[in-house]
């Protein structure tokens, strides 16, 4: 240990490759297990020199790959066929050919960025800025267009001047010895500099800077705005088109929207029962239709059976049963008039069921009535 | 294990020229100042490239309407620049893998700029997919990934099929790019008495040592890329062609699109790389690491995969006839005739009538001739590309929704921009990068490996 430097290698220059080659094959001759040898390219036939095992990297990417193509596989499966199946051109949920393209192209990214990172990462053991060998004259010269040996001090069979002999013996020119650095060995990450935490706090108020204007104020911005802007008129909005300022417009007088119908009968229930008819024969499709809005729109006050077992628990006035003989004996278009134009308490249910709604749940409380008053003849 | 009899054929690298003057020529261009040729360049494609970004501010703002694509011609412009550059694109890894694989040494001087240009060209391609949605910011949509409307992509799309294919494609060019030029940092980084340039090179070189027992895993690696690379990059061009072959649009539904759409891809990448390479070894004086025998080869491969392109029209043509359907003979004979028959023959003249010239082997190498070809095989493959999309849209199998497609000043304005966008990386590239492989031109240059005599 001289000048106190701790001796990491012996190197050698030589000039052409047929030296290197000898060098190296003499390096294993004589027993030598840690070195290298540093070319600006690879030659061929140094791994037969340097009696080096085959690389095992092949194995590496063929590993990730059969990954990559199992995972992409199952993956698919799953999302097309189990978590959201649907049916896309009459093809089967799992259409195995249409996923083909998909399990090949991540088959070659896994094993591709696998291999390269195992390669770079745990087999070289890179990034590695700090070795002994770089930032010497050495280094400077094998990248370039020279060919070096290095013989490692931890070799165990390493002897400063057994090595020199060697590296003589084998026309090496320039046997140079190679140091660690000081610095860079008794070198401690600190973490608490002041330049370092500097540097954290500015990413982080970037960072959020960055996130608070893209969520509060970009995606509000045209064109990010989820097209929120657009030149139309929404429902109660002002026009300053009409005369009268709004922006919903009546129909054109004298016509009536397709599928609507005019009411004749306003104020007139007893008139509407006598002259409105059931247009809507009962069926399967009427009474489950019936059902449905019967149970939304009246089941709250009526009760699920009409039988005025309210849900509202009193906030509201009682409605009275609809299977009492009045109720019973009103012809539909009685019951219709109801629906239609409400009747005191009881508002009106004309803007949420259409013509054809309101004689379907009148059919369905018709089937509620005599299923509750049943005549002798129904258990027949 | 060797991977490259480097011994047996005669050197691609004209002379002998000592190691050390190969480093100094090809890191030139990236240590000297930049001209003012390299300035008046980037002004251009500057330019062009601003042409680029109003076009797309213009798109974002208004949407999509300022293009001529309409109802039935959805697509237009944008998946013909988009089928173009990802054609461009595959030249480069053809370059850089198949002929890995196939050991063709002249390939050393040309890769790293062809696998360059193959990654520009890509990125310049992912543009149009990205925008032909109208609203690019939210193309995370196209990836599955577990969302809060609880659906997944549609696995069954050729579109979908594409999104994996481009960004594969382009993830795995970038990491061979990069692969190759570790130990090119590494040189750099030992040359260089720049304090910042020294930084960056260490950080892209990972501290690199040039170490024979790395070098051996490094070959394998390289092999084992080009070995992914090369079914990959046929993989790709089969998916972008399977976009239309996969839908039943008449003169799309044919099952030769896979073969005809790489070759074409293949031919038309070649092309530009020929064309940037003619001006590139004039600029740097790399006459004699890309050499005249390396352009010839390049002009045979263009000869090759213009036939196979000329097949294939003929082959439509002929099946289309064979097929005994009034549709699809009436769609090829209103490509030949109907209203967009100049871009047809415009197509057939630049693709299988010019190429053809390189038959002649004084043609082949004579440098200004074969600059005017490959530029013409250019303008023929974006030509094709427009051909099969506009005219078998605008033609659909329902006379009632035929609609004829005339481009706005926006969509002109893209595709201008499209060459600004790449043609500035380019030359940013060449100023910062080594455009030649420094350790694999030295590997091939002659009396640079063993001789094996004692073995
Ligand atoms: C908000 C609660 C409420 C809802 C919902 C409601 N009703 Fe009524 N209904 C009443 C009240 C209260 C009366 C009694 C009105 C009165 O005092 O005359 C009534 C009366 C009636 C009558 C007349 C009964 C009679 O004896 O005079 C009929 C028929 C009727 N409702 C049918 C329906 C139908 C059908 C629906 C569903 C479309 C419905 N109601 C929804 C509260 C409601």
């Amino acid at each position: 240990m001289m000048s106190g430097k701790i001796l990491y290698s012996y190197t050698g220059i030589f000039d052409t490759p047929d030296q290197i080659m000898h060098a190296a094959e003499k390096a294993v001759e004589t027993g030598y297990t840690k070195y290298d040898v540093n070319t600006p390219y690879p030659l061929h036939g140094m791994d037969k020199a340097m009696k080096l095992k085959p690389s095992k990297l092949g194995y590496v990417a063929l590993v990730f790959g059969l990954s990559g193509t199992l995972a992409t596989l199952l993956t698919i499966w799953w999302m097309s066929a189990i978590d959201y199946p649907i049916v896309i051109g009459g093809k089967p949920l799992f259409s195995f050919p249409a996923y083909v393209p998909i399990i090949f192209e991540v088959t070659v990214l896994s094993a591709a960025i696998m291999t390269v990172v195992s390669m770079l990462f745990f087999f070289f053991k890179l990034p590695n800025n700090s070795h002994p060998l770089h930032g010497t004259e050495y280094m400077k010269k094998v990248s370039a267009d020279k060919y070096g040996i290095s013989i490692q001090a931890d070799d165990p069979k390493f002897n400063e001047a057994a090595v020199k002999k060697f590296l003589e013996s084998v026309h090496a020119s320039e046997i140079i010895p190679i140091y660690w650095d000081e610095e860079e060995i008794s070198h401690k990450n600190k973490i608490l500099e002041p330049k370092f935490i500097m540097f954290l706090i500015v990413v982080a108020v970037i960072t959020s800077g960055v996130t608070y204007f893209s969520f509060n104020k970009l995606m509000y911005m045209v064109p990010f705005d989820w097209m929120m802007n657009q030149p139309k008129l929404s429902a109660q909005q002002q026009s300053p088109i009409f005369a009268d300022g709004f922006g919903m417009r009546q129909p054109v007088a004298g016509t009536i929207a397709r599928g609507s119908m005019v009411y004749q009968f306003k104020g007139q229930p007893d008139l509407a029962g006598v002259k409105l008819v059931n247009p809507i024969p009962i069926s399967k499709e009427s009474l489950a239709l019936g059902q449905v809005k019967f149970d939304i729109y009246c089941s709250p006050c009526h009760g699920y059976n009409a039988d005025g077992v309210s849900r509202l628990r009193g906030q509201f006035p009682n409605p009275p049963s609809l299977h009492s003989d009045k109720v019973r004996n009103w012809s539909d278009g009685r019951i219709f008039a109801v629906v239609t134009e409400g009747q005191n308490t009881m508002p009106s249910y004309a803007s949420q069921l259409s013509f054809d709604e309101r004689w379907a749940v009148i059919n369905y409380l018709r089937a509620l009535q005599r299923a509750l008053n049943a005549k002798e003849s129904d258990v027949q | 294990m060797s991977t490259v009899d480097y011994t047996q054929e005669l050197s691609v690298i004209e002379g002998k020229p000592p190691l050390r003057v190969l480093d100094d020529l090809i890191s030139k261009p990236i240590d000297a100042k930049p001209t003012r040729k390299f300035f008046i360049a980037l002004t251009i494609s500057g330019s062009m490239l601003s042409l680029l970004v109003i076009g797309l501010g213009l798109t974002f703002y208004y949407g999509i309407g300022m293009w001529g694509n309409n109802i039935p011609v959805g697509w237009a412009f944008d998946i013909t620049n988009f089928v173009f550059w990802v054609g461009i694109g595959h030249a480069g890894t053809l370059i850089s893998a198949i002929l890995f694989l196939l050991r063709q040494k002249w390939r050393t001087g040309i890769a790293r700029f062809a696998e360059g240009m193959t990654i520009f060209a890509v990125m310049t391609a992912g543009l149009f997919p990205l925008i032909h949605v109208g609203r690019p910011w939210l193309a995370a949509y196209l990836f599955p990934y577990p969302n809060q409307h609880s659906i997944w992509v549609n696995f069954d799309s050729p579109l979908l099929w594409d999104v994996f294919a481009v960004s594969t494609y382009f993830i795995v060019s970038l990491i061979f790019w990069y692969v190759g030029l570790i130990p090119d940092f590494a040189t750099l980084r030992e040359r260089t008495n720049n304090k910042i340039k020294k930084i960056t090179y260490s950080i892209f070189g990972l501290g690199w040592r040039f170490s024979n027992k790395h070098w051996q895993h490094y070959e394998m690696v390289y092999l084992i890329l080009a070995g992914f690379a090369t079914p990959l990059v046929l993989s790709v061009h089969t998916i972008v062609s399977f976009d239309f072959a996969v839908s039943i649009i008449p003169g799309w539904h044919a099952t030769i699109f896979p073969p005809y759409f790489v070759a074409g891809a293949v031919f038309s990448g070649f092309a530009m790389v020929q064309n940037v390479l003619i001006i590139v070894r004039k600029i740097f004086n790399y006459e004699h690491i890309i050499t005249l025998d390396t352009l010839e080869k390049m002009n045979k491969i263009m000869l090759l995969t213009g036939s196979m392109v000329g097949y294939a029209y003929a082959m439509e043509f002929f099946i289309a006839w064979y097929s005994g359907l009034p549709i699809e003979r009436f769609t090829f004979v209103n490509r030949a005739f109907g209203s967009y028959a100049w871009a047809y023959w415009v197509m057939i003249s630049c693709n299988v009538i010019s190429p053809q010239l390189f038959w002649s082997k004084k043609i082949r190498r004579t440098i200004p001739v074969m600059f005017v070809i490959a530029i013409f095989v250019n303008i023929g493959m974006w030509f094709e590309r427009f051909v099969i999309i506009v005219s078998s849209l605008s033609r659909d199998f329902l006379p009632s929704s035929w609609h004829l497609f005339t481009p706005t000043y926006v969509d002109f304005m893209i595709l201008i921009g499209s060459f600004g966008f790449f043609f500035t990386w380019l030359l940013l590239f060449t100023k910062a990068l080594p455009v030649v492989s420094m350790a694999e031109v030295k590997a091939t240059v002659t009396g640079s490996q063993p001789s094996h005599k004692d073995h």
